[in-house]
């Protein structure tokens, strides 16, 4: 299939047009509840994550290897697939294999029919979210619930995440109590954080119970001992993996690693990067459904895997890094530009800088040419990333790729979705200006002895900002001035 | 190599030489011009000739992180024969000095040749502040009254250049003067060249938690080895100011070079 | 075509010729082995999954079973689930622990699923080994012990031998070579479950147990 067949305007994702995303992040930045919880959350977790840091050294050693094992897996991505697929299905696990979200959904509604399954019960996976999983269930008439605490928070409110690891990190208590004692009958309304908890347990154990179908993500999958990592504290995870009689594990093709000792480091410096904790409660290997004697454990073991766009990443080597990722959400928790819009705003399923990276493969530059401008390049997502994804040259990157001119045979999906003849132009005399001296200095001559001719309107600049005006001589005169 | 690294290879320092090329960088030239001369009076002071290609335009940031490569590019390849001695380049903005030591080399396209040049041109460029720091060795008797100010430094210094404690040695080595650390000093300021064109709400709300975090700690002014920040800094505390009815700044900037020279007896040696 | 053969085709048609080289663990973990003794891996151990809000024992092979009785007439634990077909499970079966039914898994989890959910107040599991480093158990389920027994009842013990406690994860998992075989389901438990989902706040007991308890065996007697 050509880049050009795949058409992501038939994706279910609800897109938000370039317009729409500056409407958003306008109300989000204006929105002194949302700046105050986030930057409040944000700091927490900062502070989290540098505790767990204390040896500079140990850090620099444990984000080289990881990267080192990232990259490694990554250019042995095919051969590593098909090894962790002939394990898995030696396991007794089923491995299924979707390009796009629909055909995911096809797959693991399939499933759903097979068994005549009324209730999903879902670990946290970002990838169901990413095809909208729990849309493409109920329009099949299948329920499909979220367990982890969080998630349970967002799907009762009718939302998203705003979070890849923290995901009601938008609601504050109150909010959270007001929604149960809405939604959970028989519950009062009180913002005791245990007490809130505890309902949910309640709740949810129910499901876990009468569940016909666990669902949930993968961390890392092991090609050679056929193994799914899910990393998890609360034990939801778990209890979808184990109680239902299917299991179904949905994750994307790059989460593949070759051995089973590649997880030690990425594991330590996943939850080390993510939460600041040094380990989560809860690591899961699963190498396959219950066998011979085993007295528990779901009955078929299913693994769906997923391009969408991947692979569309992969086939440029500077992009290919993008792929590095293990989604611990580090990133998006030092990012100033996250930390003051929060992840609603994005209006994409992996919001701040990971998402602005990776969004654009899954969706199309036609809808997210705009995600790579809104940033400062500060560096700081690529300076705490644990697999040193180069983020900011790659939001670079992704800005030379959407402002390329329209061509017949894009490398990329929406290539050029951010063309503006005008802005090219303009960008074109900036460039014979400056690359020629001689003219450089004229007009720089002009601009500082006609400095009263500046506008007093300097676009965004002035929004917020006196404006700029060009010094009465520049700096070559002076130094000639004294020679 | 990858940018963006933290803790950016230790680089080694040269000996101190009798010249260097001054790349002031466009901002510089054109609109904080007194800064670059300071720069230029601390290093001859030092007893170095200073070097100043009249051809220098720009190092071919705006374009680059704007996504225009190509064009960036054009004004790389313009800049690369300024420097034909093998004198250090001394450049007093840490994101231009970064353009120059991570990017031109990859900016410059696929000719091996142009590559070469591009590293040897990277491999002795220093941001004015390491400079004077590492090579130089400034310790000059401050001059000064006793003074509390507050240092904000560039993204880019931080995080490409590996300064970020530069700024606070120099400052440590001026008797009189004492630093306050603002809240969330690592973070940046929100200009981000066309960044704050093209997201201004995002922008305003960066650069203005910046300005309230310096402000608050009671420092009496600014100083920063960026241009770009200084500007984007002082001149939303400007607006603040007018919008206030305020007459005096609240937050008056300085370049840290202006500032070492202004403490350390101005432009007599 | 099918989509596995066109999504392996295009993974190919842009795969790297030379895979870059196999990370090295070993230079990595080899400076931070340490020299410890068996004692200070086991404060190691517990003082990271206390932090985890675990509570740690220190026992002795002849002791334990008396400490689990005590242990769960403090927590009122009216029944008690285990695995009776491995050696802890026969020494528990043969112990008195007075006030509580002491009930070996028996069937298949169908069979008990319902009383494992509202009637077992307790779980009670070895643990094959622990990591010094995070404070963790390693947990293999496995026909005698599955996997639900350290999940579903709210307070899960786990008998741990000193003696089986490395340093590090990756330590465990070279030095025992894991990766010649895995149980359908291993595990590492770092305390009882938790969540900070709401405005970061910890609680404990999200869904798994909302107590572990660690029994640990220290052959050297030293129940400090």
């Amino acid at each position: 299939m050509s880049t050009q067949a795949r058409n992501t305007a038939g994706q279910p994702i609800a897109f938000v047009s370039a317009q729409a995303l500056r409407a958003r992040m306008h109300d989000a930045v204006n929105d002194a509840h949302l700046r105050q919880s986030f930057r409040g959350a944000m700091d927490f977790l900062m502070a989290k994550r540098a505790a767990q840091f204390p040896d500079e050294g140990e850090l620099d050693s444990l984000r080289g290897l990881s990267e080192a094992i990232r990259q490694y897996s990554l250019t042995k991505l095919p051969d590593l697939l098909e090894q962790l697929e002939a394990n898995l299905t030696r396991n007794g696990v089923q491995v299924h294999w979707a390009e796009t979200p629909d055909e995911a959904n096809a797959i693991m509604l399939d499933i759903a029919r097979r068994h005549q399954a009324k209730l999903i019960v879902k670990g946290k996976s970002m990838v169901s979210e990413e095809i909208e999983f729990n849309h493409a269930m109920e329009a099949a008439g299948v329920g499909a619930l979220e367990s982890d605490m969080g998630e349970y928070i967002v799907q009762l409110a009718g939302e998203k995440p705003s979070h890849i690891i923290m995901p009601a990190i938008h609601q504050t208590k109150q909010q959270i109590a007001r929604l149960f004692a809405e939604h959970i009958p028989g519950v009062d309304y009180t913002d005791n954080v245990d007490a809130l908890i505890q309902i949910g347990r309640r709740v949810l154990r129910e499901k876990f119970e009468e569940a016909d179908i666990g669902l949930s993500g993968v961390n890392f999958a092991v090609a050679e001992t056929g193994t799914l990592c899910l990393v998890e504290n609360e034990g939801n995870g778990r209890m979808c993996t184990t109680v239902p009689k299917v299991h179904i594990a949905i994750t994307g093709i790059e989460k593949v690693v070759e051995k089973l000792e590649h997880v030690a480091p990425l594991f330590s410096i996943l939850t080390r990067s993510a939460t600041g904790q040094a380990v989560s409660t809860y690591f899961n290997m699963i190498s396959g459904p219950r066998r011979g004697d085993d007295r528990d454990g779901p009955e078929e073991v299913h693994l769906v895997l997923l391009d969408n766009g991947r692979s569309q990443a992969y086939a440029d080597e500077q992009l290919r890094q993008t792929l590095q990722c293990i989604r611990c959400g580090a990133c998006m928790n030092h990012c100033p530009v996250y930390t003051r819009i929060g992840g609603h705003a994005y209006g994409t399923t992996y919001p701040g800088p990971i998402g602005k990276i990776v969004s654009p493969h899954m969706m199309g530059l036609e809808q997210t040419h705009l995600l790579p401008t809104a940033s400062s390049l500060c560096g700081a997502c690529g300076e705490v990333c644990p697999v040193k994804i180069p983020i900011p040259e790659l939001l670079i990157r992704l800005r030379g790729e959407a402002n390329s001119a329209p061509h017949a045979n894009p490398a990329m999906v929406g290539q050029g979705a951010g063309y503006d003849a005008k802005i090219s132009l303009l960008w074109k005399l900036w460039a014979r200006l400056y690359a020629r001296p001689a003219t450089y200095r004229a007009f720089t001559w002009l601009a500082t002895r006609f400095r009263f001719l500046t506008p007093k309107q300097q676009s965004g600049w002035t929004a917020a900002r006196t404006p700029l005006k060009p010094a009465p001589r520049r700096l070559r005169d002076m130094v000639k001035d004294r020679r | 190599m990858s940018s963006h690294t933290p803790g950016t290879p230790a680089r080694t320092y040269p000996p101190r030489p009798e010249a260097v090329y001054f790349y002031a960088t466009c901002l510089v030239d054109m609109f904080v011009p007194e800064a670059g001369m300071d720069a230029i009076t601390l290093l001859e002071r030092e007893g170095i000739r200073v070097i100043f290609p009249d051809n220098q335009t720009c190092c071919g940031q705006p374009a680059f992180t704007s996504g225009f490569p190509e064009e960036a590019r054009q004004v790389v390849a313009s800049q690369l024969d300024l420097f034909p001695g093998d004198y250090p380049i001394v450049v007093p903005s840490g994101s231009c000095a970064g353009m120059i030591l991570w990017h031109w080399e990859k900016v410059i396209g696929a000719d091996p040749a142009l590559k070469a040049r591009a590293a040897a041109v990277a491999a002795r460029t220093f941001e004015l502040a390491e400079f004077l720091l590492h090579v130089v060795g400034f310790n000059r008797k401050d001059e000064g009254p006793a003074t509390t100010v507050t240092l904000h430094t560039s993204c880019s210094a931080r995080r490409e250049m590996g300064t970020h404690l530069v700024g606070r040695e120099l400052l440590a080595r001026l008797g009189n003067v004492s630093l306050a650390h603002h809240d969330h000093e690592s973070e940046c300021c929100g200009f981000g060249g066309t960044f704050s064109l093209k997201h201004p709400d995002v922008s305003t709300a960066m650069v203005s938690d910046k300005v309230a975090a310096l402000k608050a700690t009671g420092a009496s002014q600014l100083v920063t080895a960026d241009c770009g920040c200084m500007l984007n800094i002082t001149k939303r505390a400007a607006r603040e100011d007018q919008d206030a009815g305020r007459s005096k700044p609240s937050l008056p900037g300085e370049h840290l070079a202006t500032f070492l020279l202004r403490r350390t007896g101005g432009k007599q040696a | 075509m099918s989509a596995r053969d066109r999504i392996l085709a295009k993974l190919r048609g842009s795969q790297p010729a030379q895979a870059k080289a196999l990370p090295d663990l070993a230079a990595h973990y080899a400076p931070r082995a340490r020299g410890e003794s068996k004692a200070e891996r086991l404060a190691r151990f517990r003082t990271g999954i206390e932090g985890f809000h675990a509570e740690v024992h220190v026992t002795t092979e002849s002791d334990w079973p008396a400490l689990l009785a005590r242990l769960c007439a403090d927590k009122q634990v009216g029944t008690l689930m285990f695995g009776a077909a491995t050696p802890a499970g026969r020494r528990l079966a043969g112990s008195s622990v007075p006030n509580v039914e002491l009930r070996p898994w028996a069937g298949q989890f169908e069979d008990i699923k319902a009383d494992l959910f509202h009637r077992i107040d307790a779980g009670f599991t070895q643990a094959r080994g622990a990591i010094a480093e995070t404070g963790s158990l390693i947990v293999w389920s496995s026909a005698a012990e599955p996997r639900s027994l350290s999940l579903v009842p709210p307070i899960h013990f786990a008998l741990l031998d000193a003696a089986t406690i490395h340093p590090t994860f990756y330590d465990a998992l070279v030095s025992e070579n894991w990766a010649a075989g895995l149980p359908t389901n291993a595990l590492l438990i770092s305390g009882p479950s938790k969540t900070a989902d709401i405005q970061q706040t910890l609680a404990y007991g999200a869904h798994g147990p909302k107590e572990l308890v660690v029994l640990v065996i220290n052959a050297e007697g030293d129940a400090a």
